[in-house]
């Protein structure tokens, strides 16, 4: 990174061009890598807040299921807001 | 993810080895990223550094080799006569008019589509790597069929790509397929197209965010530069030296590198004179 690059970045000036086609590169990629459809990744974070919902009351309408990639590897993340810890009867 | 069909025959494998040649593929993916201009000029650099040097043009359905390198005149045979049994490989063979390390294998016409395998090129390298130090092959734009049977004849790849979104793309996926074919030894990059100023910028990808999405090492850097479109309009690559560009250094300087030379890959950015320009320079000084 320059100089030039680091002011700009300080400066909040992030909104360039070069900024979102490598932040659109990434969340690209990470789907191309992976081969997964977002129909797919749909179905696993309905699948995944099922199981999960036993245990704790999630709020549905904010959870997040993205792929996420750095060097060659990628990560699945989730994100699921918890409304309320549920008694589990054992 | 589609996978490459693995290598059935690895006897040109071990001719490459036997014969200390090495076959290097210049693909990219998407179309029109300069492939065929680097493919050109490396060959001229290496037969400069005393290397004796085939390219062979794998585009089959448009062909363009011969003419970067002005020998589409001196064509007789072409690799559709060679692997046809109809000629010698010798007498396919066109050598350059002043580089004379340097041999073109030149496409045949583009039926060659129908019939060319994977199997042919590796037969085809297995006979070229007795002859030759190294063996460039200019693989045509996409992953389809033509993609595979050129990179079916080497054991090393460079990823051509321009610091572009889609470019870098689709990189990434011819990348992924090389990597899963298993069979290179070696997949380096090569960043061509750079406006310095656009970089500076902060409007077009740097080649630090190429590498970090990538993640492919890399091989050099060449700029954009109006020179290569003149070079190819007489045919006589910039790697020759008649006139003095920025890119004709870049790619003495990656045929360096492929020989095993340390050279070091300048900061693209960087060029002073007057005091705004020392600004300049000061503010695109390297501080990661
Ligand atoms: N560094 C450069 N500066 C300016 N122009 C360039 C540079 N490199 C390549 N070009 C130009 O880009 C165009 C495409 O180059 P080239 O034919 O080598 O690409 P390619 O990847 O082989 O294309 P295809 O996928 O169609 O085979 C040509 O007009 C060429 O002159
Ligand atoms: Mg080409």
């Amino acid at each position: 990174m320059s100089i030039m690059e680091l002011l700009k970045r300080l400066t909040g000036n992030r909104n360039t061009s070069a900024n979102s086609a490598c932040s659109r590169l990434r969340m690209v990629l990470a789907h191309d890598r992976s081969d997964l459809s977002p129909a797919i990744l749909d179905q696993m974070r309905l699948e995944i807040m099922e199981v999960v919902s036993k245990y704790l009351e999630l709020d549905h309408t904010g959870s997040e299921l993205s792929l996420e990639t750095e060097d060659r590897s990628t990560a699945l993340v989730a994100s699921l807001p918890i409304r309320r810890v549920r008694k589990v009867a054992r | 993810m589609a996978q490459l069909p693995s290598s059935d025959s690895t006897a040109h494998i071990d001719a490459l080895k036997s014969h200390n040649c090495r076959s290097i593929v210049l693909c990219s993916g998407k179309g029109g990223v300069g492939k065929t201009t680097l493919t050109a000029n490396l060959g001229i650099a290496l037969a400069k550094l005393g290397h004796k040097t085939c390219v062979v043009d794998a585009d089959y359905g448009l062909r363009n080799l011969d003419l970067l390198l002005g020998l589409e005149s001196r064509i007789v045979f072409t690799a559709q006569e060679v692997i046809s049994g109809s000629c010698r490989l010798g007498q396919a063979l066109v050598k350059h008019k002043h580089e004379m390390n340097l041999m073109l294998m030149p496409a045949g016409n583009p039926r060659m589509l129908d019939w060319f395998n994977p199997e042919h090129m590796r037969n085809l390298v297995t006979m070229l790597a007795e002859s030759f130090d190294f063996i460039l092959i200019d693989a045509p734009a996409g992953v389809e069929d033509g993609f595979k049977n050129a990179v079916a004849g080497a054991n090393e790849a460079i990823l051509v790509v321009n610091p572009e979104i889609s470019s870098v793309r689709d990189a990434d996926r011819v990348a992924g397929l090389l990597s899963s074919q298993g069979t290179f030894d070696l997949i380096q990059l090569v960043v061509n197209r750079v406006r310095p100023r656009m970089v500076e910028k902060l409007d077009m990808l740097s080649i630090d965010d190429v590498l970090d999405i990538l993640a492919v090492p890399l091989l050099g850097v060449v700029q954009e530069d109006e020179q290569v479109i003149i070079s190819s309009n007489l045919g006589e690559p910039l790697a020759l030296g008649k006139q003095n560009s920025p890119a004709g250094v870049a790619y003495g300087n990656i045929a360096r590198r492929i020989q095993g030379e340390d050279v070091p890959i300048p900061d693209i950015n960087a060029q002073p004179a007057g005091f705004m320009d020392r600004l300049g320079d000061f503010l695109s000084t390297k501080i990661i």
